[in-house]
């Protein structure tokens, strides 16, 4: 029977040869992936199911991202609990503050992710590993509690849905205004409970880093996971980082005859940036439509596990070198992890970035959620690259958020209103 | 109170308090900014927190148990913050809606928050819904709707009062075993 990626993971990981898409299996998990919001309640949880230690502290990976460094007294409890219990119990990948990064962009980044395994982690854009071709998917505290404790968790094997993506990417397109078009087709529950498997020739000429910006956001479509197959970009990448140089794994791939729910063909040649309007990923429009509308700012940002790593960054800084932002339209920028803030003040990037009149920050999730650090005031508009702008999703409820590129968000803060990144480049 | 003796024990009654379109997110049934507070204790007192009116009926217990919320589709979509689920099970609501989304579902599974799947549902506020095995009857409208029911695997959850007892007894029953 012809198999998917993820359902010959998924087959491999619970004991099957084969398995199909609604059926439940009991999989095991390869690694697990721990911030500090919602690992805390699950150290509770673990000691009531009767469990005292991890069943593998070398599967599991833990950092504090959201509110780190510490927002406030309750954030430092939460942070204190995490580190506690990381000595507790052992576990040897810890990224304490100053090595820290957001969990997305700091795992992948450490070599933590490998081909044909599944990862779990307790926070809804887990879905980014996916690019390395593994199985990974976001879950809540209660479900990380149970893994943690028995190193398996249940799974409803997810239908497939293949995204082919074809032709050469336009200048001043990016991966990022590709899911936002693909988001925009299928809308915000389009992939509900599916595995977005993505392929085609502009995937494969893509960095690791664009990849995980196309699985980061599969959530936004209501996806279980996101997947691309690894291939030369993939094993290179992984060459080169700490933990998975000379690594040994064993890749998975989807059979040619592969059975998919729905098949979607995304065209690039003639893409045009793209911004999703408040407050759904799904309304997305092209910004030359945008752009006349002048959409004054209060705020631009570039950062989150979507688009804050060093690509992302040099992309921003190309368009704002030389330049300044608006008076109106105060800028942020957040690397996603400390490697990735070191390189970019290795490289210069932070001197165009501050001559820019930017502000730079260590990583955090921080203001993507509303939570410190760049949160928005009752009627103010920020365009962000993100990834979500639901309501209140940045801070006031009545605040705005435009989703878009770090190019697109560099441009727009330049002018004060939302720009196409295009001139600039 | 005729009416309620006559119910068989599967059966729910309850009001719809309020009634929410499609693509409710995380963010407004626990808006972010109050995801350091993660005890299940705790977080009731910020349910809907953005909805202010609302907000406040919640915490002076205007509504008695087993309230309804109906939803659209995708209903719970964003975060997997678990907040979302322990803040409305503090307020022992239960929610109906078209469709939920993936995380907040397995979720209210986990936690014991009563969710049901009901695809066609046509409720306002203020009206009267019936919850049973299969369906969900609109007392107000007379009218009846079918629910999705949950695969058994994720019932047998539910039956054990949530995922960790469930774990806690199938861990037991392998110990048990050696």
């Amino acid at each position: 029977m012809p198999q998917t990626i993820t359902e010959k993971i998924l087959a491999s990981h619970s004991g099957r040869d084969v398995v199909e898409p609604g059926e439940l299996v009991n999989g095991r998990i390869d690694l697990v992936m721990c911030h500090e919001v919602t690992t805390p309640p699950a150290i509770t949880m673990m000691k009531s199911i009767g469990v005292e230690k991890v069943f593998d502290p070398s599967k599991i990976v833990v950092t504090p991202d959201h509110f780190v460094p510490n927002k406030d007294i309750q954030s430092a409890l939460l942070a204190k609990i995490l580190r506690q219990w990381v000595e507790q119990q052992g576990i040897e990948h810890y990224y304490e503050i100053g090595r820290h990064g957001i969990c997305h962009a700091l795992l992948p980044e450490m070599g933590h992710i490998l081909p044909g395994t599944t990862v779990i982690g307790a926070d809804s854009h887990s879905c980014t590993y996916g690019a390395f071709g593994c199985f990974s998917t976001g879950i809540g505290s209660t479900d990380l509690a149970a893994a943690l404790a028995t190193g398996e968790l249940w799974f409803k094997i997810p239908a497939s849905m293949k995204i082919v993506v074809e032709g050469t990417i336009p200048p001043g397109v990016f991966s990022k205004d590709i899911i936002l078009e693909v988001i925009r087709q299928i809308g915000v529950d389009g992939a509900r409970y599916m595995a977005m498997e993505w392929v085609g020739s502009t995937i494969d000429a893509l960095s690791m880093e664009s990849r995980m910006t196309l699985t980061n956001m599969a959530v936004e479509a209501g996806a279980k996971s996101g997947v691309i197959a690894p291939d030369a970009v993939t094993f290179e990448y992984l060459q080169q980082k700490p933990h998975s140089k000379n690594k040994s794994f064993a890749p998975v791939y989807s059979d040619a005859d592969a059975v998919y729910a729905r098949t979607v063909e995304i065209q690039v040649d003639r893409m045009e940036p793209m911004v999703a309007l408040p407050h759904l990923p799904s309304n997305g429009v092209g910004v030359s439509r945008v752009a006349q509308d002048s959409i004054t700012l209060d705020q631009a940002y570039i950062g989150s596990c979507t688009n804050a790593r060093i690509e992302d960054l040099r992309i921003a800084a190309q368009v704002l070198k030389g330049r300044h932002v608006a008076r109106n339209c105060r800028t942020m920028v957040v690397p996603a992890t400390t490697s990735i803030y070191n390189q970019a003040l290795r490289e210069g990037l932070f001197e165009i970035f501050t001559d820019a009149g930017c502000a730079i920050s260590t990583p955090t999730c921080g203001a993507c959620l509303g939570g410190y650090m760049g949160v928005l005031a009752e009627g103010e508009r920020c365009i962000s690259t993100t990834n979500r702008n639901f309501v209140g999703r940045m801070g006031h409820p009545k605040s705005e958020v435009f989703l878009a590129s770090p190019a697109t968000v560099a441009a727009s803060a330049i002018e004060g209103k939302i720009a196409d990144p295009r001139k600039y480049l | 109170m005729t009416t309620q003796m006559k119910v068989q024990t599967s059966t729910l009654v309850g009001r719809v308090i309020l009634k929410l379109g499609n693509d409710v997110s995380t963010d407004v049934i626990y808006p972010g900014r109050f995801m350091a507070t993660v005890l299940p204790a705790e977080t009731p007192q910020y349910a809907f927190a953005d909805l202010a009116e609302f907000n406040t009926q919640l915490k002076k217990k205007t509504f008695p148990p087993h309230s309804i919320l109906v939803g659209g589709n995708n209903f719970g979509c964003g975060s997997s913050r678990e907040q979302a689920a322990s803040t409305l099970k503090g307020h022992e609501l239960v929610i109906v809606a078209r469709g939920f989304a993936r995380i907040f579902l397995q979720n209210a599974i986990n936690l014991g928050l009563r969710t049901i799947v009901c695809p066609e549902l046509e409720a306002s506020e203020g009206d009267d819904l019936e919850v049973s095995e299969g369906r969900v009857v609109n007392r107000t409208t007379l009218k009846s709707y079918p629910i999705v029911s949950l695969p058994k695997a994720r019932q047998a959850i539910i039956n054990a009062g949530g995922l960790i007892p469930f774990t806690r007894k199938r861990l037991l029953e392998k110990v048990g075993k050696n």
